[in-house]
């Protein structure tokens, strides 16, 4: 059946308004505020060690990045976990939310689809994280600048832009899988724990269990085909598929994020950075892997979406 | 009255086994308020949310100014104006607010949406409360905004889930005036309510649900004298008059007279007899005091009609 009109009718007004929203809340500020702070901290950490340790550094700003100094993690570590928990942040009541209010059907009989108010969210709590996500990134940049002294080349920008927009879609899936369960939830207080226990799984738990289900999955001796398994089953979570990315971006000289053997290793200078084009290259799965699993977790969302009662 | 703005032609909903609907058929007409009463859980909402195609029917169909909810979803949306029941505005926007959101949903140009914002508060007696947020609104107040969100609309059909439910007295009063005067000004009405009697005044005609089923349908003095038999009841109060209870009783259609009180006379017959009540009054001597047509009260049509209905059962048993 063919629908009357524009399913995106609507759409900006809903994303407007949830974007204000966003920026507004009370929720929002709290987590602004802890992750600059946080944020601060760890980059303050990184350029003091950086300027102890490495001087003649050819990505002296990319060490700002990945560089910790103890007790503080590094930067990307920071943000590979709280990135999640801002996403979730602003996801997990998205919709059940409307349903509580009792707002969901009034909007809904407003001469708009479900697609654009579903749509609309998704994309205000897109735009709220890489609000967020942008400051931090240039708030990086300019401190080290000021601290370091020296301009960043254009390749270690082209990379640390490019590592930009990964953790937003790094983002992009928590909030998807937060407004997943938004929809599927009827009480936020669920929704938030039942996707902080998955973050939890997946990003803690996961990545050591692959390996023993692999053992158990492949009957082979074979010790490559056991680490193989191991590692496809771990890309299963984002937190795994965020790291490897974050390896081949930040850390030049990283040929190959699977096993190495030895015909990559012909004719190669180990220890040699790789040109941008190619580290893209050694983490697209990665990155395509990354997006895809935003799409089909919104799409599982939407689908849901289009199916549910409107009545609270 | 002119033609019909809603038609509904063997409306039915299935959850799984269950049916919640069950061929539900009736038309609202142009201009006129249409009650849909009967206890919770007896279809109500269901029916209004397969007339806004804002959940599928599983059997015959709906019709919306001749449109189809489900094939043309934007177009009915238009139109109707849709207040859910306890309808729920986002409590961290002031009431104004809230109405421009709508507003830019519905796509009303931007020049002109302060003045109908502003019209339409007024209209509902908020605009003092404009820029107050809804957090701080009471359930009537809330209400009376859901209102206001329709007048915005200029929609011309007003689809209301129990409007009163969850209201004080005198606030459901102010909200059923508040009705009325919607009606006023054009626009139908299709209202649900589980409180029989407290929206009986308001609705020109009205389908009792049960289980499902449209049991009866008509204004409410049509399914009094279908139901109840007993067709007119008129109250008369007068001071002295010589034998009015039998010079009463005596008036062609006059079935029956009581004398509940001294001076008071109830009088059940078949057609309106207040001006002839009146005259034989006064004509026995009498002073007319009081002169009242007691429309039947729906709670009583609906109770007797499903006892009689359950003693034929009982018998066919
Ligand atoms: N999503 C649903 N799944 C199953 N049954 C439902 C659902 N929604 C409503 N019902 C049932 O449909 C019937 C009619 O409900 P409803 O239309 O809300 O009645 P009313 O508005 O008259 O109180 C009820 O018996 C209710 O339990
Ligand atoms: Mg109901």
């Amino acid at each position: 059946m063919r629908r009357e009109g524009s399913p995106w009718q609507g759409l900006g007004v809903v994303l407007l308004k949830e974007f204000a929203d966003h920026l507004t809340s009370a929720r929002m500020r709290v987590l602004e505020w802890l992750v600059v702070l946080v944020a601060l901290a760890a980059i303050y950490a990184a350029i003091t060690q950086v300027r102890d340790v490495t001087a003649q550094d050819p990505f002296l700003f990319l060490r700002l990045f990945t560089t910790s100094r103890e007790p503080l993690p590094s930067f990307v570590a920071f943000l590979s976990f709280l990135v999640p928990l801002m996403a979730i942040g602003l996801g997990f009541d998205a919709v059940n939310s409307e349903h509580n209010r009792r707002t969901l059907s009034r909007i809904l009989s407003q001469p708009i689809y479900r697609d654009a108010l579903l749509f609309g969210k998704f994309l205000a709590g897109l735009a709220t994280l890489t609000v967020s996500l942008l400051v931090l990134w240039l708030l990086l940049i300019g401190l080290g600048l000021i601290m370091l002294g020296v301009p960043p080349g254009g390749e270690e920008m082209g990379r640390a832009f490019i590592f930009l927009l990964v953790t937003i879609a790094y983002a992009g899936v928590w909030l998807a899988l937060a407004m997943l369960f938004s929809i599927l939830f009827r009480s936020a207080a669920t929704a938030a724990l039942v996707t902080l226990g998955l973050w939890l799984f997946l990003t803690v738990i996961w990545p050591a269990l692959a390996p023993a289900i692999a053992q158990a999955l492949v009957p082979s001796d074979d010790e490559a085909a056991l680490i193989i398994a191991g590692q496809m089953l771990a890309r299963l979570s984002p937190s795994t598929l965020f790291g490897e990315i974050v390896l081949a971006l930040l850390h030049p000289t990283t040929r190959t994020l699977g096993p190495v053997y030895l015909s990559q290793l012909q004719g190669a200078v180990m220890g040699a950075p790789l040109p941008l084009s190619q580290s893209v290259l050694v983490a697209w799965p990665q990155i395509v892997g990354l997006v895809a699993a935003c799409i089909l977790l919104f799409a599982v969302g939407y689908i849901a979406f289009q199916r549910q009662e409107v009545r609270a | 009255m002119g033609e019909n703005v809603i038609e509904a032609r063997g409306l039915t909903k299935r959850y799984g086994p269950a049916t919640a609907v069950d061929h539900v058929s009736f038309n609202v007409a142009a201009g006129e308020i249409f009650g849909l009463l009967g206890p919770n859980g007896a279809g109500k909402t269901t029916t209004i949310l397969m007339l806004l195609g804002l959940t599928e029917c599983s059997e015959g169909t709906a019709r919306v100014f001749g449109r189809d909810p489900m094939r043309e979803p934007l177009a009915v949306k238009k139109l109707v104006g849709y207040m859910p029941e306890l309808v729920g505005f986002y409590d961290h926007l002031t009431a104004a607010d809230n109405l421009y959101y709508t507003a830019r949903l519905i796509g009303i140009p931007a020049p002109e949406r302060a003045d109908r914002i502003a019209a339409a508060l007024a209209r509902v007696g908020l605009s003092g409360e404009a820029d107050k947020r809804v957090g701080a609104f009471s359930r009537g107040m809330r209400q009376r905004l859901g209102l206001a969100e329709i007048v915005m609309k200029n929609a011309r059909v007003a689809i209301l889930d129990e409007p009163t439910n969850g209201l004080d007295p005198q606030a459901a009063v102010e909200l059923l005036d508040l009705i009325r005067s919607l009606k006023a000004t054009g626009v139908s009405i299709l209202l649900s309510s589980h409180l029989l009697d407290r929206v009986q005044s308001v609705c020109d005609r009205v389908a009792l649900f049960n289980k499902g089923r449209i049991a009866l349908m008509g204004t409410v003095a049509e399914l009094g004298r279908q139901v109840l038999g007993g067709g007119f009841a008129v109250e008369v109060e007068a001071d002295g008059g010589i034998d009015v209870a039998r010079r009463l009783a005596s008036l062609p259609g006059v079935r029956n007279v009581e004398e509940p009180t001294a001076g008071r006379w109830r009088l059940t017959c078949d057609r309106d007899l207040r001006a002839e009540a009146a005259a034989e009054v006064v004509a026995a001597g009498g002073r007319l005091t009081q002169l009242a047509l007691d429309e039947p009260s729906l709670e009583t049509i609906y109770t007797r009609y499903f006892q009689s209905t359950q003693q034929e059962a009982a018998h066919a048993a």
